[in-house]
Order: C-alpha cells, then structure tokens, then sequence
C-alpha cells in the first residue's frame, strides 16, 4: 500500500501535499542559509560604513557589498517566495503540487546559480555591485549564476500556475482562490515579468562578458535591468502582503473587510507596479520628462493607491475581528489587547507600519520625478528600500517562519523566549537605520562609497559633523538589527534541525494565543459598523490611516521647499 | 471565511463595500492625483528641472570638445596633478568628463550666471553629485547630458562620483568653485 499523500496538521487543519512539503522545507532552509551569508556580509559592511570603525579596506568592502546585495535582494527573497507560493497553493487550495520532479529542477538549478554567483564573487573579479552596469566587467559567472538562478525560478513559478489549474481541475476547492492565493498570484504573475526581463538583459550581458557581443549601450542596459531590479522586489511587495493577510488570518481568524476591495488592490500591484523601474532612471539622460512623470507614478500613482488600501484592510480586518471579539473599548482597544508577546503578530504589525511609514512615504517622495534630483544614489536609497524589503518583506516572512516552524516543520520554536523579542529588536533596530540613513542621504552622503572623509583624494571634502554623527547611527542600529537577525537565523536553525517535535498545540513553543480555526466571524446585527463607531466598521484603523495621511502630505511638501533650495536649473 | 480561505460568498464581487474602505479609497485617490499633477505643475512653475537634453556621443568626441575648452579657458592649476582650473565665459557650453577615477577638469563659474554644462561619461557609468547644494544625476558613456545651470550660492561645491565605478570610485573628486560675479 502507498503511503499517503497528504498530512493534516491536527493544529491548524492545514493539509500539506508531502512532496510540496518537502520541497517548502527545501528552499526555506536555502533561504535561510543565504539569510545568514547576507548577514555576515551585512554585518562587516555596516562596521565599514561606521565612520570610527572603518573595518574593511576598500576592495574587500565593495566585494562584500556586492554579496550583500545580490544574496538579500535576489537570492533570499526568491528563495522563501517560492516556499510562499507552494504553500499558497498546494497547502492552502488542499491539493497535490503540479509535476514535484520538475520543481525539484528548479530547485537545483537555483541552488546552482546560488553556488555558482557567489564563487565569482567570492574569487574577487565580481564585484560590481548587484545591479552590475555595463561597461563595467565581471566575470562572466556571476551573470550565468543569476540567470541559473532566474530560470529556477521561473520552473517554482509555473509549478504553482500548474497546482492552481489542478486544483481548479479536481475541485479541491470551491468558488473563487482565497485573498492570499490570490497575491501570491499577483507575486507569481510579476515575477513572470521580472524574470524575462532579467533574461533579456543578462543573457546578453552574459555573452558580451564572454566576448561575443561587442558592445552593450548602457542606458538600454538601465532600462532593461531595472524592468529585473526594481520589479523583483514588487514581487516581495505582492508577496509580504499577502504574507500580512495571511496571519491577520491565522492569529486572529480575520477575514478580508471585502474581497472586492483587497483583490481589486492586488490587481492595481499587476497592471502598474512595474512601471516604477522609472524610479532608477529619472536623472537618467535622454528620457523625456513626460515618460519619466508617467512612469515613475506608476500612472497616475495606482499602485500606491492599491497600497494604501491595503495598509488599511489588512488592519482593518484584523480590527474587525478583535471588536467581533469584543474588543470594543475605545478607539484602539483591539490593538492594545492584541497579542505583541507572539512574534508572529508583533513581526507583521511591524512591518506594516515599517513598510507604510518610513518605506512607503519616503519611496513616493523620491520617486517624484524633480525630488530625485536631491536623492538620486545618496545613501537615502538603501535608507528607503531596507524600510521595504527588510522591514517590510524579511520581517514579514520571519514572522511567518515562526508559523512554520511548529505547522510545516513539526519542531516547536526553540528559544522562544529570544524569538518573542526579535522582531521588536530586528524591526526597531532597522527602523532607526534606514532613518539615520535617509538623514545622511539628504545631507549628501553617497552609496555605495567607501570613504565618506576622502582620505586618499588629492580634492577632498567635509560632510558636516552631522552627517557623521548620522553614519554613526546607522552604524549602531545596523548592528543591533543585525542581531535581531541572528537571533532569528539562531531560533530556526535549531528549531528545525535540533528541535523537539510538536505533541500539541500547547507545546509550539510559543504562544500564539490560539491558532485560530478561521470559522467565519459572526457579523453583528446592522452589519460590521455596529461594533465599531462613527458608522466605520474600523475607526481605529481609520484614524491611524488619516494620521498616515497627514505624515505623508508634511513629508511631501517638506521635501519640494528642499528641492527649491537648489540651484535653478533646466 | 477568513482570508486563507476560499471567500464564502461566491458572487463576493456583490459584496457592497464597507464606508471606511470606501471613504479611504477616496481620500487616497485624491491625494494620489495631487501628487501626480504636483510633476507636471514644477515643469510650468518651479525652476529646478532636470531638462532631457541629450545626445548620443563617443569618448573620443567628447574628449576633445572637453580639451578644447581647457586648452583655451584654463585659469590655473591645483595640487601635484596639475589640474586645470577651467573658466568658460557666462552663457556658454560648458564640458565636464567623468572618468575612472576623476571629474576634468575643474570648473570656475560665476553667480548668478547661466551655463550649459555638458556631461558624459569616458569609460564607465558615473553619479554626478554635487555637494553641498545637493545636484545628483547618472552620467552614461556614449550620452551627452546637457544642464543648464544657474549657480546662486557663491561658494566652493564639490563633485563626487555617487555611481559605483571600480576599485578607485571613492577618489573620484572634482570642483565647481562659484565666484561672485563680474570679478
């Protein structure tokens, strides 16, 4: 007799298709793997950045940063993506994965591509940084690793469209996917995109490394890559909300305020989110300014739209679900009384606001066409997209491991007294540094740069001592926050390799108050707005997303009385 | 059913919508079209735009209109390197190269004047950066950029490279003295 197919976790009642079961495992622990070499390297690029420390000597240090960006912004974040989409589709939709065999060929030739990227950074003639702009040469493995890697990937993608259509074929469901299934369609639908523009891109790269084209025009180049390295990480921002939607699900069993509105948002994030690879390019010479100012906005700013949207259903849902609980006192009673000691909430409610405050807000701003001017490639940059890709995707999926560890991996979460605190320590520590940084960007601090005194130059300039004291910080609450990532690298590793299995739900290891069945929340009577105020099913929610409002607007404004500081030009 | 799960209305479209998602939908729309109109708006009224002037060149082009104009606006040389301190009359066309790992040559301009100042790019990409004011734009090989720039501080202002261009990248510093006019 065969052995089953399917595993129900007593716990939650999610079924887990064994052959995608093990293939999640799979490419979290690669992901994880790829977390720590990032964060090693992250950890000896801040101390480098640090003014008084100065750790590394200036080749070592573009070669790390090199590492840095190309395992966190690819590598890592794919990897636990395609965890993702296999979990949203087999597991959630409760059917068979589509072709396993064929997904493990795209596991290994991402492992592959993984491997063979990092040996030609490692070997020193690499380091070019992640976007790797032409004409400037690297080995020519460094792009055949990347584009292993993105072939790999497009397989785990078109394994997950494959599992949508056999669970739509047997029925495995009924009616419409799920709200999360359905972003992480949007993820796979853009990484779709990305990929092909990456192959577009790097393929000839490739061959012009290895001498078979002659010449590669760089702005073609930026706008090619770009439509890679600006719509990557939009998959990460379809994937983390859908990650946000999921737990709002799974801790508090809430369901969407509607699904019109959150699908419609998610598919706002599809028809115009690639368009900010604009965002690169708008100091860029000969693209107009019409195609700049379309571009940038993602027409007319929708997607932005669609995130504001869902910065407010995904609170408000969760909002929704606390009142029905009766957790109706005041305005922000759902909130106060929501269970922060569970790192699984604490790490998504973090990244929510880290990703809408600080990511949000300051991405908008620089990707105003004439405000990039007094942004363009300072250290503001990675200021603005660690608030959105680690606050916003690596906390996000953190908070979900702590979800997987007990569910998927059947190990209770060890140390869960550290892991109650990481994300507190992760998320604050990484919102102090990508603040510090933006304040040293605006003061003109460059990216990407070794040497902010110029020691070596025979004309050399001094930022103002404020600007030092500002790197300093980034400095301090870089490594705070790189400790709140080890803590995490720390607690899954020994939970899944080392951990005691799960007996119950008492024994996860961490509270998570109670895994919630998702039955459906009963609406009150005279609907949702009975249990809220002012006829809103979500005050609170919508207060904090009005004083979002009034943060953004100030921030904006403050930003072009900056700009009209600068010297006329045209 | 929660947001895992498959929503249990089927026809969940008909769902009417809640009046906070409808109110916020509302407000965040108009915001959204404020911001956009916002660009265009500087375009007509504010007075720093980046202009997209450009032209397709090579190095070697461009080295020699750069040398032209130091071969015959030079003031004097700075440090050991003896680099050219270039100033151009008011008004003209200004050259300025990035290349690894240098901005030639240095320039002297005058306040309150305008200039056409023409920027490519040598051998790799490079960031113009100019600090403290705070100017930062991409600088491609084969692309002529051209700025017209109206300097109203009288002061020195530093350029840095802030695209990352090889092993020297951090070195890679040049000057814009402004002058008061007239002097």
């Amino acid at each position: 007799m065969s052995k089953p197919l399917f595993r129900t976790c007593p716990e939650t009642g999610l079924q887990y298709h064994k052959p995608a079961e093990m293939l999640m495992k799979a490419h979290a622990v690669v992901a994880v793997v790829i977390l720590l070499l990032g964060g090693i390297a992250a950890l000896l690029v801040t101390l480098t950045r640090w003014p008084t420390v100065h750790l590394l000597p200036a080749d070592r240090f573009y070669q790390l940063l090199t590492s840095h960006g190309v395992n966190m912004l690819i590598f890592w974040i794919i990897s636990f993506e395609i965890a993702v989409l296999y979990f949203c589709s087999s597991t959630l939709l409760k059917c068979r994965l589509a072709t396993p065999r064929v997904a493990w060929v795209g596991f290994t030739l991402m492992l592959a591509g993984i491997i063979i990227n990092n040996a030609a950074i490692a070997n020193g003639d690499a380091s070019v940084m992640m976007t790797s702009y032409v004409p400037m040469p690297a080995n020519p493995n460094f792009y055949l690793g990347l584009i292993l890697f993105a072939v790999g990937a497009l397989v785990g993608c078109f394994v997950f469209l494959g599992t949508l259509v056999i669970a739509k074929e047997e029925k495995t469901y009924e009616g419409s996917i799920p709200l999360v299934t359905f972003g992480a369609l949007t993820a796979c639908i853009i990484a779709v995109f990305t990929i092909a523009s990456g192959a577009i891109v790097l393929v000839p790269t490739w061959l012009w490394s290895l001498g078979y084209i002659n010449n590669i025009d760089a702005a073609m180049y930026r706008i090619v890559w770009w439509a890679l390295g600006h719509s990557s990480q939009q998959i990460n921002v379809a994937a983390h909300v859908a990650v946000w939607y999921a737990i709002a699900a799974i801790v508090f069993g809430a369901r969407p305020l509607s699904e019109k509105v959150s699908r419609m948002a998610f598919f706002l994030y599809i028809a115009f989110l690639q368009l900010a690879s604009a965002h690169h390019l708008l100091v860029d010479p000969g693209l107009s300014a019409e195609w700049k100012i379309f571009n940038t906005s993602y027409a007319m700013y929708l997607a932005v739209l669609a995130s504001m949207v869902h910065g407010l259903t995904v609170p408000g849902s969760i909002e929704v679900a606390q009142r029905a609980k009766g957790f109706t006192n005041g305005l922000f009673e759902w909130l106060r009384k929501a269970p922060w000691g569970n790192p699984v909430f604490a790490g998504m409610f973090i990244s929510l606001i880290g990703f809408g405050f600080i990511g949000g807000i300051s991405g908008v701003v620089m990707g105003t066409e004439q405000i990039n001017i007094i942004i363009h490639n300072t250290i503001y940059v990675p200021g603005h997209f660690h608030a959105t890709v680690v606050i916003g995707t690596t906390l996000a999926f953190m908070s979900l491991t702590y979800f997987l560890i007990p569910t998927l991996f059947r190990k209770q979460v060890a140390f869960a007294g550290l892991a109650k605190w990481q994300p507190y320590l992760f998320g604050i520590g990484m919102s102090v540094f990508t603040l510090a940084m933006m304040g040293a960007g605006t003061l003109g601090v460059e990216r990407r740069h070794w040497d902010m005194a110029f020691t070596n130059s025979a004309l050399g300039f001094d930022y103002p001592a404020s600007a030092y004291t500002l790197m300093g910080i980034v400095g301090i609450s870089g490594v705070l926050a790189i400790l709140g990532g080890a803590i995490y690298i720390l607690v899954t590793v020994v939970s899944v390799f080392f951990g005691k299995p799960v007996e119950s739900e008492s024994s996860f290891g961490i509270a998570f108050g109670h895994v919630e069945r998702a039955d459906p929340i009963v609406v009150p009577d005279g609907g949702h707005e009975a249990a809220g105020k002012w006829g809103l099913a979500a005050p609170g929610t919508f207060l904090l997303a009005m004083f979002f409002l009034v943060i953004f607007v100030l921030y904006y404004a403050v930003n072009w009385k900056y700009l009209a500081s600068v010297w006329p030009m045209s | 059913m929660s947001a895992i799960q498959p929503p249990a209305e089927t026809v969940w479209w008909r769902q009417p919508l809640d009046k906070v998602e409808g109110t916020w939908i509302s407000i965040a729309l108009v915001w959204s079209l404020i911001m956009f109109f916002m660009m265009p708006f500087w375009h007509i009224y504010g007075k720093q735009n980046l202009s997209s002037e450009a032209y397709k060149t090579t190095p070697q082009a461009f080295l020699a209109k750069t040398q032209a104009m130091v071969d015959q606006y030079t003031v004097r040389t700075e440090t050991d390197l003896k680099l050219p301190v270039v100033k151009p009359p008011p008004g003209s066309d200004v050259y300025l190269a990035g290349r690894l790992w240098q901005w030639y040559p240095l320039l002297e301009l005058e306040k309150g004047q305008t200039y056409r100042l023409h920027i490519s790019s040598l051998d790799w990409q490079h960031g113009f950066s100019l600090q403290p004011v705070n100017i930062n734009t991409q600088i491609l090989p084969g692309y002529e950029m051209v700025l017209t720039i109206t300097p109203d501080t009288s002061d020195e202002q530093t350029i840095i490279c802030n695209e990352f261009c090889g092993a020297g990248h951090h070195n890679m510093v040049g000057k814009i003295y402004v002058t008061e006019g007239g002097s």
